[in-house]
């Protein structure tokens, strides 16, 4: 493990809660680790387990996904069809040999900046006890896919 | 798609004054942006003091123009302050407004970083993840849809009632909907209001008769909403208006069935337990409508199949035993929710004694003791219905502010406990203690109203009470209910004994809050409570567009913050109703039915009802007028067959790569 590792994180955050607990904690000016890069999703419900697949691939370090608290999502319960899939993504992610910890879920409604930013820089230090994934650079050594993997062959 | 056009995008990365350039280095980001992203298709990058001042927004317009721009990124604050801002400039300059992108270094990285070199290294990934997905963003178009100027409100304490007349004198058609035989709600069963003291009945009634009599308000008493579908605009509400047994066309209202009527039944409803209707009855004098209810389950008729006294005396033959429960259906294109709260059940907190010690009361009961049309015609006596009390101990926050039942705080109970006070040192000239937490008497009036109770002689003593019981230690304790407590003020434990307790029981979301959330498309929060849109700014409005919310559904409050947010809902509904349209976001999932393979695994996920599957084609199609957009089908397509605008796997994956720099001109080995 290096020294100075720094993790890159991709941190998942639903538009009516963890995102404005995002803006809520940059308001109120709290400090966070800022190794997290931020995608804004409609709802955790939105969150395709292969955007985390990607993210992992594509050099992210751990991925962070956030939504509304259970009972309070703004789709009424899309958010635990996240956590379905949340804790079906963890037994893949353990089967591909990726440690299942390298993906965290956690709520946090649009009050709780403060829980926003101190649960960040939580898993941030958690990654980076984990140390880094390095897919990135074996991903790179393969072929360019830049197309979506085509899911018609799936369907057929 | 490799071979894709390359759209032509600018970047504008704005300093915030020193909001974001104190800590990001502005100059620095707008040059390695067009420098590095280039090959992205950035053809300009600038960096401005303001870029949502007018002559920031100008720049941006201009570089359309000029540059002929198809895609734009902002480097600013987030998208909830000012997306709207810069979507309006664009589309002032010719561009589709759904091809703007913002990219939140503010709230994401200046506010909450302070290493310069590091906040800038992470405000290079935003916006990198923010070119790549503008490049996928789609121009898109607002969905319009007529608004069908009836409205349905849900609830008809004062909060509905307030809000159903402001929109009926606006000349728009109402829908009000009340569980009860009447309307009025809890503020029906108060004697006196505080601070004024008003008489309850005597400014309620007034607006009671109006609901009823106002040619705009349909009046569904005794009804329940069983079924909600569509949208904002509209609705199509079915209600159930349960049997009265009491034909209203002939019924007058004259109230000899009542008087007639043999049976009588224990009233824990409007008289909270203390008093007794009939089984025929309206639940008080001035009830609106005017109509009796029969109760079916305590009738006699309808249990051994002999009496019909009612129908007997009836001098308009308005009785009908065989009258069934209809059910109506309503076309109204929004909807207000003002349904209330429950009393916090005293039970609860056992060491207070309620249900066991008799004269130990709720505030409800104490309300219905102390009103001249109550049980005891206004005379505050013990629960053996004739003795005055010489002292009265009032405990405050039972069941709120407590970790073992409610955390809130109910808002109304200090100012009730005052009021009570008042009330009995007024009528009785008993001894009166008020057990409080701490003293909340904010708004108009309302601390000089504690002043005055303060200057009659009524006694304070700060702390919470650990039990109230009838096992007197010392000769003064018996007979009498000894309130246990630790006088906070004084450091000391202290046994008062009093003669009557009355405890100030918190207010609760109604049981089946979470129910009626569900049937309109609304969420509670982890206390129960209807969610506001906004807790501050748009504390009436839901997330669920054409649902709004009003009064206690929403959260404790007292009268006055009830009426204000029934009139704020109905200025909601006015203004939806006078735009005659909507504009939908156009954010919505949309199923390609060459590739559905009809799974229906989507079906069941969509928690608005708005995918259906079309038996003849075996596909699965979604409804955009009730899809809201949330993409959970998106994600769960195993055929890829579903899309969702605004926010497409293409977009996201592409900002993946983006905040990941794997977008970067790569460099030669």
């Amino acid at each position: 493990m290096t020294e100075n590792f720094e993790p890159t994180i991709i941190g998942f955050t639903c538009n009516w809660c963890s995102y404005r607990a995002a803006d809520l904690a940059g308001t109120a000016r709290m400090k966070y680790a800022p190794n997290v890069r931020l995608i804004r999703l409609m709802c955790s419900g939105r969150l395709d387990p292969t955007f985390v697949l990607r993210a992992l691939s594509s050099g992210a370090d751990g991925v962070m996904i956030t939504g509304c608290h259970p009972g309070e999502c703004h789709y009424i319960e899309q958010n635990y069809k996240a956590l379905r899939r949340y804790l079906l993504l963890k037994r893949v992610l353990k089967g591909l040999g990726i440690e299942p910890e390298r993906v965290k879920l956690i709520w946090a409604s649009a009050a709780e900046g403060a829980k926003f930013a101190s649960e960040t820089t939580a898993f941030v230090e958690e990654i980076r006890k984990l140390g880094p994934l390095n897919w990135g650079k074996a991903r790179d050594q393969l072929p360019v896919i830049s197309e979506p993997i085509q899911r018609e062959e799936v369907a057929a | 798609m490799s071979e894709k056009k390359l759209e032509r995008v600018g970047v504008y990365v704005c300093h915030c004054g020193t909001n974001i350039a104190g800590t990001v280095d502005v100059v620095s980001l707008a040059k390695w942006a067009e420098e590095k992203l280039k090959h992205l298709g950035v053809v300009v990058a600038r960096e401005y003091k303001f870029m949502c001042s007018s002559l920031g927004q100008e720049l941006i317009e201009k570089d359309i123009k000029e540059l002929g721009l198809t895609r734009v990124v902002v480097a600013a604050c987030s998208p909830h302050l000012h997306e709207k801002t810069f979507r309006t400039a664009a589309k002032n300059a010719g561009l589709n407004p759904y091809l703007v992108e913002l990219a939140s270094i503010r709230e994401q990285v200046s506010w909450v970083h302070t290493d310069k070199a590091v906040a800038t290294e992470k405000a290079k990934a935003v916006v990198a993840g923010a070119v790549s997905r503008v490049i996928e963003n789609k121009a898109l178009e607002e969905i319009k849809v007529p608004i069908n100027p009836n409205t349905l409100i849900v609830g008809g304490g004062i909060a509905g009632i307030q809000a159903a007349l402001e929109i009926a004198n606006a000349g728009f058609h109402v829908y009000l909907v009340e569980r009860e035989p009447s309307i009025g709600g809890h503020m029906a069963q108060f004697d006196k209001t505080f601070p004024t003291l008003d008489c309850a009945a005597c400014i309620l009634t007034p607006r009671m008769v109006e609901a009823g009599t106002h040619p705009n308000i349909t009046l569904l008493t005794w009804s329940e909403v069983v079924n909600v579908s569509g949208y904002v605009g509209s609705f199509h509400v079915t209600v159930k208006k349960k049997a009265r047994f009491v034909n209203e066309e002939l019924c007058t209202g004259c109230a000899i069935c009542q008087e007639k009527c043999p049976k009588k039944v224990i009233d824990d409803v409007f008289e909270a337990g203390l008093g007794y209707r009939k089984a025929i009855y309206t639940p008080f004098a001035q009830a609106v409508p005017k109509f009796p209810v029969l109760d079916k389950e305590n009738c006699t008729y309808f249990i051994k199949g002999t009496c019909k006294a009612c129908e007997k005396f009836c001098p308009t033959q308005a009785i009908d035993f065989n009258q069934q429960d209809q059910y109506v259906d309503l076309d109204v294109g929004n909807i207000i929710l003002a349904t209330g709260y429950d009393l916090f059940d005293a039970r609860r907190v056992s060491n207070y004694g309620y249900g066991r010690l008799p004269n130990v009361f709720t505030n409800l009961e104490f309300e219905r003791l102390s009103n001249a049309a109550g049980p005891t015609s206004g005379n505050i006596v013990l629960r053996d219905g004739k003795t005055t009390p010489k002292s009265v101990g009032i405990i405050h926050c039972v069941g709120s502010r407590d970790k073992n039942f409610n955390n809130y705080c109910s808002v109304i109970c200090c100012m009730q406990g005052l009021k009570f006070a008042h009330l009995v040192h007024e009528r009785t000239g008993a001894t009166v203690y008020n057990f409080y937490i701490d003293m909340r008497t904010a708004y108009k009036a309302y601390d000089e109203f504690y002043q005055r109770v303060l200057e009659e002689g009524t006694l304070f003593v700060r702390g919470k009470v650990a039990e109230v019981t009838d096992a007197a230690r010392y000769e003064h304790e018996k007979g009498k209910l000894i309130i246990q407590v630790e006088d906070t003020l004084i450091g000391k434990q202290r046994r008062i004994p009093v003669d009557m307790v009355i405890l100030s029981s918190g207010l609760q979301p109604r049981h089946d809050a979470k129910a009626v959330g569900k049937q309109f498309g609304i969420s509670c929060s982890t206390d129960g409570w209807f969610t506001e849109k906004h807790p501050k700014l748009d504390p009436v409005a839901t997330m669920t567009e054409g649902i709004y919310i009003a009064g206690c559904a929403q959260g404790p409050k007292d009268i006055p913050s009830s009426v204000a947010q029934g009139a704020a809902a109905s200025a909601r509904v006015l203004d939806k109703i006078l735009q005659k349209e909507v504009a939908l976001e156009p954010i919505k999932a949309s199923i390609d039915h060459d590739k559905c393979s009809g799974c229906r695994i989507c079906n069941g996920l969509c928690p608005f009802n708005a995918i259906a599957f079309i038996e003849d084609d075996q596909v699965s199609d979604i409804n955009p007028a009730l899809c809201q957009g949330c993409g959970t089908c998106v994600a769960a397509c195993p055929a890829g067959a579903i899309s969702g605008t605004g926010f497409s796997d293409e977009q996201i994956m592409a900002q993946i790569d983006g905040l990941l720099f794997r977008n970067l001109l790569p460099v030669e080995a």
